[in-house]
């Protein structure tokens, strides 16, 4: 049962707020006196989880669910979808445009990054409608 | 006991909210009218005493009628003391002047830091420390980091504040070559920086400071300032001190000074409080990487904007600089006083930091889950435009103090505009239905 959550709306390509809702997640797990490794692990995640949103996504949502002894990020859009789930997990490969990699993004190493800083992952895409992406971690 | 270096002189303060909106800990609040500090989320930055229109916050020092507590006295000179003087030329004129207050010997701040710089060159080349190093050469910064960032403890540098480390050099030198016994000599730091007092008081990663009073450079100020471009060549006032600072140390006064002194590349100076929890808020995200050294000072442009000074900090830092030309670019490694030091446990601090857990709301992360949904619920209610009035600083944080009861819901004015509007209107409602009457 999940005993707390929180939602955040990214939109595509605003890059002017594009972190903001990681770094206020980041502040809800300190509140909750969340231990300071799985905080490390979680704003990595997080902020990489928002910034795809923002990049790769046409918009969509990143939420923040706890359960008992169990904590969920979810990332959340409404399209394009991930053709080959495959190569998206592998490093180095990005399909960021040259505008986004010039801003020092789209090295490829968005999602192996959050699955290695998650205790358990999990992508579900359909082209055409979207993705859902889980980090979750154990307390 | 209370411990921190900044008081709240109750006279002047007026209740205003400049000093709560400007705290990067929220420690301030307003309560009954006057500012009120939290004593466990303090660290002793300084930012209200800047902020205070009204001189309310007084950042404390020890006064100079104290010289005298002890037999023999030792001064550390800040390195920002030099700069605070027009027309200083001669460091000379300093030490006479110094010696002329009453003290015994002098032993700079700048070259502890030349010492600290040497340890960090090697330390950063070891394998096995977590990067960046951050280093805890303005005493703010450990405070900063159990505080808001426990995740950081492990890259806190292994170093003590340079100005520690001089006063434990100074007295060890001093009682070998006098022959006297420790407890007959005191320290006394001239010191620009208001966490001064709070270090000796109650020091981070060490059971007790060697520091034994903290002068405020401002203080100081008028004492030296005769002996400035006087003493050249007077055979009969002492000018001289044994291990002088070179080049490199005078230049740990400024921001970005020790990191040019160890000689890394892979460096991030940043200076200003509000900048330095942005720099920390990145290197908590992982997105500093490859950085080795992260040398932040509290106060901007580093020790020479600290609060205790006299002269502005610009000034300070260009005159920081023409002394620093003035002097030899001493090569740390081959400098034997140096490396007597450079492998000393002195240099370290004697304990681990403690994470302080502030920010937590209860020890039970359920609870604390529960009290993270009512807060969320109450901070919807509330207006979001932190305007200050109800003495907490943000209506986020005003929501916290009432999760945790130390404020009421009322103490928002618009709450309270809109409960005494409704309530007037039941008396309207209620004088009406007595008219038949």
């Amino acid at each position: 049962m999940v005993i707390y959550r929180e939602i955040y709306k990214v939109k595509r390509g605003d890059f002017a707020t594009a972190g903001e809702a990681s770094a206020k997640i980041k502040s809800t797990l300190k509140k909750m006196g969340i231990g300071p490794a799985i905080i490390r692990e979680v704003a990595i995640s997080s902020y990489e989880l928002e910034l795809n949103l923002v990049i790769h996504s046409m918009g969509g949502e990143l939420i923040l669910e706890i359960e008992n002894g169990k904590m969920s990020l979810i990332s959340k859009d409404i399209g394009p979808g991930i053709a080959d789930k495959a190569l998206v997990m592998q490093e180095g490969y990005s399909t960021a445009p040259e505008s986004v990699r010039a801003m020092g993004f789209g090295a490829g190493m968005g999602l192996p990054n959050v699955k290695r800083h998650s205790h358990n992952f999990s992508l579900e895409s359909e082209v055409g409608k979207g993705t859902v992406i889980t980090a979750d971690y154990y307390l | 006991m209370y411990k921190h270096s900044v008081r709240i002189d109750t006279r002047r303060c007026v209740g205003c909210t400049n000093c709560i909106k400007s705290c990067p800990t929220e420690a301030l609040r307003v309560q009954r009218g006057k500012a009120k500090i939290t004593d466990e989320r303090c660290i002793d930055c300084g930012k209200c005493l800047r902020v205070c229109p009204h001189g309310a916050m007084v950042a404390m020092s020890t006064s100079l009628n104290e010289l005298g507590k002890f037999k023999y006295n030792i001064v550390i000179p800040s390195t920002t003391l030099y700069s605070q003087f027009r027309g200083l030329s001669n460091l000379e004129d300093i030490y006479a002047g110094l010696y002329a207050m009453g003290f015994d010997a002098i032993y700079e701040e700048a070259k502890a830091a030349e010492i600290i710089a040497e340890a960090m060159t090697h330390y950063i080349r070891q394998s096995d420390v977590a990067y960046p190093i951050i280093s805890c050469t303005c005493p703010v910064i450990p405070r900063l980091v159990t505080v808001l960032y426990p995740n950081l403890i492990d890259n806190l540098s292994p170093f003590i504040p340079s100005n520690e480390l001089a006063a434990r050099i100074a007295k060890e030198e001093f009682c070998e070559s006098v022959g006297v016994p420790r407890e007959e000599v005191g320290a006394y730091y001239i010191s620009p920086c208001a966490a001064e007092i709070t270090h000796i008081r109650a020091p981070l990663g060490m059971d007790k400071s060697e520091i034994d009073g903290v002068f405020a450079v401002r203080d100081v100020y008028a004492q030296l300032l005769p002996f400035i471009g006087r003493t050249n060549g007077n055979p009969d006032i002492p000018q001289t001190i044994e291990h002088r600072a070179g080049a490199f140390g005078l230049g740990s006064a400024v921001v970005g000074g020790l990191s040019m002194a160890v000689g890394t590349e892979h460096y991030l100076a940043v200076d200003g409080v509000d900048n330095v929890v942005a720099c920390f808020d990145e290197i908590e995200n992982d997105h500093m990487s490859g950085l080795v050294l992260v040398e932040a000072m509290t106060c901007a442009g580093g020790c020479v904007g600290g609060p205790l000074t006299f002269e502005n900090q610009f000034v300070a830092k260009n005159r920081n600089r023409r002394l620093q030309y003035s002097q030899p670019r001493l090569d740390l490694e081959s400098d034997p006083h140096i490396q007597k030091y450079v492998n000393s446990p002195m240099l370290r601090y004697d304990k681990e930091f403690e994470p302080k857990n502030i920010l937590k709301l209860s020890d039970d992360v359920i609870e604390a889950v529960r009290m993270m949904d009512r807060l969320e619920t109450i901070t919807r209610t509330l207006p979001g435009l932190d305007c200050g009035s109800c003495g907490s600083p943000t209506c986020r944080t005003l929501a916290e103090d009432i999760i945790k009861g130390q404020a009421v819901e009322m103490d928002c004015i618009f709450k309270l505009r809109d409960k005494v509007r409704q309530m007037a209107q039941e008396m309207v409602d209620l004088a009406s239905a007595h008219k038949r009457g």
